[in-house]
């Protein structure tokens, strides 16, 4: 069983959406640590598709879907954005001088570090889909 | 979130409760932005009440931070958790805000 649950893709939904992750990570057994990685990582993902996706908060909804594996835990979450090219967003560079950081970029850095699989997916016919993976 | 501010005579004390996200970073700009408004650079952020801080939160910090240190003040923070270390580590905040483990420590290094 997978248990999913759609939410407004608005900001004020982040909250609820990290009440939902934060559940299946204490299903899956993780620690406090791993449970917080989880949820800063759907944050990210959530307030990207928000933001850049859907353009603004009356863009659409996003569904998250979750499946507790043998070893971790499985997070799907689905949006019917705007498709974008993963590889083509520049790495933000945190070894510069502070002037010189620019407030960008730092979502999907974010979830590559925190999480041990990130896939997307946008041809599914049926919007967008980011598949992401946490291992114990 | 709910956000306080104590006036200090060499900074003031910002305290959030709660997440900052990108619903609510908006929020603490604001506070800080005031801050600044007012003709003040020197700010400690209490974080001992934040139990989340996602990147949008985290430019908060820096953006504030540039501005600070234009008007030779700057922001520093206190009472930081472990998971709050998780998302400072990501973008290496310690390298541009000092993090200081008690308020009067952080307070007195203005």
């Amino acid at each position: 069983m997978m248990p999913s649950k759609t939410f407004a893709g608005q900001f004020t939904s982040l909250e609820e959406i990290a009440d939902f992750i934060a559940q299946a990570a204490q299903e899956a057994g993780f620690n406090d640590k791993d449970i917080y990685a989880i949820k800063l990582a759907v944050d990210e993902a959530c307030s990207n598709i928000i933001e850049h996706g859907y353009g603004g908060e009356e863009g659409g909804d996003i569904c998250c879907r979750y499946n507790v594996l043998k070893d971790g835990l499985k997070i799907t979450i689905r949006d019917w954005g705007t498709s974008f090219n993963p590889e083509e967003v520049p790495e933000p560079n945190f070894e510069v001088d502070l002037y010189e950081l620019e407030p960008r970029g730092a979502g999907l850095y974010f979830i590559n570090k925190l999480m041990d699989e990130v896939n997307f997916e946008f041809d599914t016919g049926d919007g967008n889909l980011l598949t992401m993976i946490k291992r114990k | 979130m709910e956000i306080t501010t104590s006036q200090y005579k060499r900074c003031d004390v910002v305290k959030a409760v709660g997440r900052v996200d990108s619903n609510t970073a908006p929020d603490l700009e604001n506070q800080f932005n005031k801050i600044l408004d007012d003709g003040k650079s020197g700010i400690v952020f209490d974080m001992a009440e934040v139990d989340f801080i996602s990147s949008r939160g985290l430019w908060v910090l820096l953006e504030t931070q540039k501005s600070c240190k234009k008007d030779r003040g700057k922001l520093v923070l206190v009472n930081v958790s472990e998971n709050m270390q998780q998302s400072l580590d990501l973008a290496g905040v310690k390298h541009f805000i000092e993090i200081y483990d008690d308020l009067t420590e952080a307070v007195g290094s203005f």
